[in-house]
């Protein structure tokens, strides 16, 4: 009866928590603690969210529950405005992605990452332009497929005006092909659409098309970045992710990563935050979080303090350029 | 018969003590959760999903499963006796339902509701078993042409269907679209009447609006009539079970009818909600006297209960083929499964079919387990309708408004719950229909969002809607059912039909 277990084992690391007490002093939660994900079940960042979950329950990194909650209302502002209403709460943490410097410019939304407080930056994600497996092989048949296409050449992705949009902007730019963006809400959404040919392409995370690589309905044609992903592990019978050229290699220079960092609301008292930058520590040296940066073929990367409001502001500055030069920003 | 041998074994696997205490504490907690307005559902089940953490995957599927199926069998008990749905595909079992409550038939109408959602996810359940991966092959052919067909087809049939004045109806319907586009614009990326307010960045929620709707305008009412819940007369006993099964031979047709679809449109990923109303209208246009319906019919409870839990059942199927949950609970669900690493996708039925055709085994056994769990405890709820009205209101009006805030944690909800139950109860009182508003306001973003992305891939054409036989041969059917009034009239003319005064009637 494993119901029946759990209480013991609850007991057990209460006393021996209770026994180490005089070794850490600093302050904790006394309620369970929320993730907020600001994206639609199954996306990116709810997996993120759920290895972090596994990860801390299992590892017991902390004594409180930890429960995953979605906010993905209104293209994820929901869980900005519901992070901002939460001033001084210290039980609820943000998994933010590049949505904190997008939303604010394109619709407008009274957000400024500034008035959170920065705990950690956990991975970097990156992007690859992926068509169905029936399409074009290499990213110049595809550029010259998209050009010679007389009805609209498809590309889909989640939102409108946020980086997925930004994306296939930068694309016609440097391609000079025409494509017709499709945002659906969520990039599960898009990955099926690709697969049952309703698109013709999309700019997925490697999370997103995971799945439906590994099944051979998708085709990985260049990753956008400066380098190839690390990862030389095979994940298709044939492939690994490092086997995906980049699109500077292609012939196509643009590039992207995309933040996962953690916030929580303003307001909160030093020592709340340090037991949270430790908390996020301990999470990337488990075995859950190294397995999930492979599989899902994140960056990774642990900064915190002024290194990462440094960060922070410099990714600011290139997200507003870019949206500045796709014309996305409202006025 | 591979799929069979696998599921033999899967039964052997859950066949255990064990298994079978951890299906009745998943039930009871799935039904406590699915009992409280605006809780039920997704939120009851994201609350009881760690739970599930220090179980070894087995046992947490069968645990998870059960809370669904708890959870869905739950939904209708609120429905039934207070109108107040818990989901979205409970809003249909209320229109005939809550009236039997009222003439003190709770027991029969409960029971109804249980049996058809068994027979609906058995259906479903036998579908899932034998045709899985045709099935997922299937819904890959939905891009957004034929999403917004689908949902053309629910808000016509309604239309064309619906036995109240017309004009009515369309009325209802366009204010329910006209609130549905508030919040942000998927596919501009802007916000929209919004008026500047952080509150409404959001949209207004589905379930607040129901809750409002029916439960708190119907508070209203009773308030303003006679102070008293009807029905508390009702007869209790366990025979009334059997009585119901006596003559549900004589419904086949309708229960037939709303499984297929149930699991037809259950399949399409995202619509499921659709399934319970277009089960209810089209058993009321294809009954022989539809007078009845709206005021007590029993069919109108088998119908929509049948094709909702056929369809919230085969809405699994998407989940586990292609990652996209068909509804509230399933997303939730498919959250629960990440966590013990079986991530969702074509390749679940290849690499993990022990997890797979556990979870289906299981499908068996929560639903029969779950039915024989919540008829014994028909007499028990069907009673609650005997506690004065003074003393259930104030409960019913707390969990409505814990419910309403549970949804976002949102003390704006409230007010808002409050604001719709008057709006509620002036419809009632100018005969202005519920249901088209609730539908559109469900509905009417995804049909947007469907229809711009047809209109962004075709380059502007209509004549995507009409590109291939699936399409095409939807929205014929859809347009065929809006103007069926005037159809089945001049087929009548000609003498083809022989309902032919009912019908031009009220065309």
């Amino acid at each position: 009866m494993k119901l029946v277990r759990i209480p013991v084992k609850a007991i057990g690391a209460a006393t021996a928590l209770l026994l180490s007490t005089p070794a850490f002093a600093g302050w904790e939660p006394a309620k369970p603690v929320e993730i907020v994900v600001a994206a639609g079940a199954g996306g990116a960042s709810d997996q993120m969210a759920r290895m972090m979950q596994a990860a801390i329950q299992k590892n017991n990194l902390m004594k409180q529950p930890i429960v995953v909650s979605l906010k993905g209302g209104a293209s994820g502002a929901e869980a900005l405005m519901y992070m901002k209403s939460s001033e001084g709460d210290p039980t609820k943490v943000l998994i933010a992605y590049s949505l904190i410097y997008m939303l604010p410019l394109s619709a407008k939304i009274p957000f400024n990452w500034r008035e959170l407080t920065p705990v950690s930056v956990i991975a970097l994600d990156q992007f690859v332009l992926w068509d169905n497996s029936a399409g074009p092989k290499t990213v110049k048949e595809f550029v010259a497929a998209a050009k010679a296409a007389s009805s609209p050449f498809k590309m889909g992705g989640t939102g409108s005006k946020r980086e997925d949009h930004v994306l296939t902007v930068f694309l016609e730019q440097k391609t000079g092909a025409k494509f017709s963006y499709l945002p659906y809400k969520s990039g599960g959404e898009a990955a099926t659409q690709l697969v049952g040919n309703h698109t013709e392409a999309n700019v997925n995370n490697p999370s997103e098309n995971l799945e439906v690589w590994r099944a051979g309905q998708v085709r990985p044609l260049c990753v956008f970045d400066k380098e190839r992903i690390a990862y030389t592990t095979k994940v298709t019978e044939t492939q690994s992710w490092a086997d995906i050229p980049t699109c500077k290699e292609e012939g196509v220079d643009v590039q992207y990563l995309m933040l996962r960092a953690m916030f929580l609301p303003g307001k909160v008292t030093p020592e709340q935050q340090a037991f949270y930058v430790d908390l996020f520590h301990k999470v990337t040296q488990t075995a859950e979080y190294k397995d999930y940066m492979e599989k899902q073929a994140l960056k990774p990367i642990f900064l915190t303090g002024k290194d990462m409001v440094q960060f922070l502001e410099e990714d600011d500055a290139i997200n507003k350029a870019l949206m500045t030069e796709a014309g996305f920003v409202a006025k | 018969m591979e799929a069979f041998g696998l599921l033999i074994h899967g039964f052997a696997v859950l066949l255990t003590w064990k298994t079978v205490v951890l299906m009745l504490v998943g039930l009871v907690l799935g039904i406590f959760v699915g009992v409280l307005p605006g809780l039920g559902g997704p939120n009851g089940v994201a609350i009881l999903l760690p739970l599930t953490f220090t179980m070894d995957p087995t046992s947490a599927i069968v645990m998870l499963s059960c809370i669904y199926w708890g959870a869905l069998f739950g939904g209708a008990i609120t429905s039934i006796l207070f109108n107040i749905p818990g989901e979205a595909w409970s809003v249909a079992t209320t229109f005939d339902g809550y009236p039997m409550a009222q003439q003190g038939r709770a027991a029969e109408a409960l029971t109804a509701a249980f049996t058809s959602s068994f027979i609906g996810s058995l259906v479903a359940v036998l579908l899932i078993t034998f045709l899985a991966p045709m099935i997922s092959s299937f819904a890959l052919k939905f891009g957004p042409p034929e999403f917004f067909a689908v949902y053309l087809l629910t808000f016509c049939s309604f239309v064309g269907l619906g036995r109240e004045a017309k004009h009515k109806t369309v009325i209802s319907m366009s204010l329910g679209l006209l609130l549905a586009g508030v919040g942000m614009d998927t596919v501009s990326g802007n916000l929209r009447m919004t008026f500047g307010s952080a509150e409404l960045l959001r949209g207004i929620n589905f379930l607040v609006a129901v809750i409002g709707l029916f439960g708190i305008s119907e508070i209203l009412l009773t308030m303003e009539e006679r102070l008293a819940l009807r029905g508390h007369a009702a007869s209790i006993s366990l025979r009334v079970v059997l009585s119901v099964w006596k003559d549900l031979p004589k419904y086949w047709v309708t229960l037939l009818r709303s499984s297929f679809i149930g699991c037809w449109l259950g399949i399409t990923p995202g619509g499921a909600i659709a399934a319970s109303f277009m089960g209810y209208n089209l058993a009321k246009r294809f009954a022989k006297n539809p007078e009845g319906f709206g005021k007590g019919r029993i069919e109108g409870v088998f119908a929509p209960e049948t094709a909702a839990h056929a369809s919230g059942t085969s809405a699994l199927l998407p989940m586990l083929a292609l990652g996209i949950p068909g509804s509230g609970t399933a997303a939730i669900l498919l959250g629960g499964l990440m966590v013990w690493g079986l991530n969702p996708g074509p390749l679940l039925f290849v690499e993990h079919k022990d997890f797979v055709w556990g979870l289906i085994a299981s499908m068996y056994l929560g639903n029969v387990v779950g039915l024989a769990l919540v008829l014994t405890t028909v007499p028990i709820f069907a009673s609650i309708l005997r506690v004065p009205f003074a003393a259930v209101a104030p409960m019913i009006v707390v969990s409505c408004a814990i419910g309403a805030y549970a949804i976002q944690n949102a003390m704006f909800d409230i007010w808002l719950m409050l604001g719709f139950g008057i709006v509620g109860y002036v419809f009632k009182k100018i005969g202005i229909p519920l249901a088209p508003f609730t539908l559109a306001l469900v509905l009417g973003n995804r049909a947007e969002d469907a229809f711009r992305l047809s209109m962004i891939g075709s380059g502007g054409t209509l004549k995507v809607f009409w590109s291939n036989g699936l399409v095409g041969s939807i929205t014929t059917l859809a347009i065929v059912l809006l103007f069926w009034p005037v159809i089945d009239g001049l087929l009548a003319r000609v003498g083809w039909t022989h309902r032919t005064r009912a019908t031009s009637r009220e065309a």
